[in-house]
């Protein structure tokens, strides 16, 4: 008895330290298991549809440990367009690989975004898989009780998120609707029917009649996987009416607290639009340099929901975010008065 | 996976190992052992008259019993997890003459919203339209009265 009572006293922490790692090793390995199923799924969907001569798998294992090197801050004045550059420059770069793994899908752009899409959450789960492993080797090498104590209450949210990017695989690759394409559907209904021009960049655009007013309503070009630059677009479509808009309404998916239900809409102000945030600068400048009010709608939803296929309670919030955009609109502007509204995030699986 | 037999696969799960270590069964299953020899010398024992040795041996025996049993069961729980669930995905097809007749089938490759479809409407013979697509959740989600 004293013996245990005293091998605890010394040993206590080390053997608790024993437990987590066993904790981690084993959310590890399945973060290895969802890694590799991602890949597969990946070659396999390159297999079927891009008919490539040669084995794709090496290419997709470069494609896989792609990085990208965010500019410098230390002078942060014009930064946005240093990003936004890179930005461009990346996914350019992807989009052209993807070509060259699937010859035959050169000129299907619906489809090349899928697997771009499909690339980049392989790629993600790539990416948790080696971050964990790094803090679990390390803190297995130094034996840092806080080390892994960190890696181990983090790692439910970060497996979490691995089983929400391993489910928009899926999404991806057969072009299902997802969670995030809530702001895009709503657009979607609104434009669907009127005739359509594209933006720049890879966003259409709509005239709309809607309670007395008239709505620009711009989404991503759908149904392929893509969110467009809604910034660019906006920026375009401001310029277009020389800042002679009411009011801009961004409809985003929105992330949830615990306890919020799904699908749950709300409404704010501000630019609704995540990202690395150039998007969301160029829309405020261009807000501001007009004195335009900008409002928001955003469909709740955790990050489970928003990259894995559409959930039925989202589809169903689409009426609701709809009639709230036209309140906004009732209340807000007057009759005759221009309007923006921007469904922001993936048209995947969304036309127009 | 061929994802042209997706329709029929996206109900099922992913392949995946539910092995689990060799040699963590090799260590619960020789703790097991030893724990069943603890109880036996401890009936021994306990006819040889030593009361308090065997209710120590039981003990051990006992203890170490239940904790490789609830390790064994841990670890088979924690295999069992390790499964990618792939949800149904139901397609909504209505009429674009509104005339409120819809019709839900599994989703296939190729569907979009807003997709328009060579089909007529049965009730009025209007062209047909994909309206929605989604997944339905079953499992009903823990809910914490606060």
């Amino acid at each position: 008895m004293y013996v245990f009572f005293i091998g605890f006293i010394f040993y206590g922490q080390r053997i608790q330290m024993y437990i987590m790692i066993r904790e981690v090793e084993n959310s590890l390995h399945k973060l290895r298991r969802i890694k590799e199923e991602g890949k597969k799924i990946a070659i396999d969907v390159i297999k079927e549809l891009g008919k490539p001569a040669i084995d794709p798998s090496p290419r997709i294992d470069r494609y896989l440990e792609y990085f990208t090197i965010a500019p410098q801050s230390m002078d942060p004045a014009g930064i946005v367009a240093k990003l936004d550059h890179i930005l461009d420059t990346r996914d350019e770069r992807l989009k052209e690989e993807v070509k060259l793994m699937a010859p035959q899908l050169e000129n299907d752009e619906v489809q090349i975004n899928n697997l771009e899409n499909t690339l980049e959450a392989a790629m993600a789960l790539n990416f948790i898989y080696k971050v964990v492993r790094h803090y679990y080797i390390q803190g297995k090498k130094t034996l840092s009780l806080y080390v892994i104590m960190q890696l181990q209450m983090i790692l439910p949210l970060v497996m979490k998120e691995a089983e929400a990017y391993a489910s928009a695989l899926k999404a991806f690759a057969y072009g299902q609707p997802i969670g995030d394409g809530a702001g895009p559907l709503v657009a979607g209904r609104l434009m669907h029917g009127y005739e359509v021009r594209k933006l720049p960049k890879d966003c259409v655009i709509a005239s709309v009649p809607l309670e007395g007013r008239t709505a620009l309503v711009i989404k991503a070009e759908g149904p392929g996987g893509n969110v467009g630059k809604p910034g660019d677009a906006v920026e375009a479509a401001i310029e277009e009416n020389e800042g002679k808009i009411a009011c801009l309404i961004m409809i985003d998916a929105g992330l949830k607290l615990e306890g919020e239900t799904v699908g749950e809409v709300a409404e704010g102000i501000g630019a609704a639009i995540g990202g690395p945030g150039v998007d969301a600068f160029k829309i405020e400048e261009k807000l501001t340099k007009y004195k335009i009010r900008n409002y928001a709608v955003i469909i709740k939803q955790d990050i489970g929901d928003a990259v894995s296929p559409m959930r039925k309670e989202i589809n169903d919030s689409i009426d609701k975010a709809i009639e709230q955009v036209k309140l906004m609109i009732r209340e807000r502007t007057k009759e005759g008065d221009k309007v923006i509204i921007v469904g922001v995030g993936n048209s995947i699986g969304v036309g127009q | 996976m061929k994802l042209t037999r997706m329709t029929q696969n996206q109900t099922q799960s992913t392949s995946q190992s539910n092995k689990i270590s060799t040699y963590l069964t090799l260590i619960v299953f020789v703790v097991m052992a030893l724990s069943i020899a603890a109880l036996f010398i401890a009936v021994d024992t306990y006819f040889l008259g030593d009361q308090i040795a065997a209710g120590v041996l039981a003990a051990i025996g006992l203890i170490a019993m239940a904790l490789s049993v609830f390790l064994l069961y841990q670890s088979r729980q924690t295999a069992a997890q390790v499964k990618i669930e792939i949800p149904k995905v139901m397609t909504t097809v209505g009429c674009v003459k509104n005339c409120d007749s819809k019709t839900s089938r599994e989703f296939q490759r190729g569907d979009y919203v807003f997709k328009e479809l060579d089909a007529n409407c049965e009730k009025c013979g209007g062209k047909q339209m994909i309206v929605a697509i989604f997944k339905e959740v079953k499992e009903k989600e823990k809910t914490y009265n606060v």
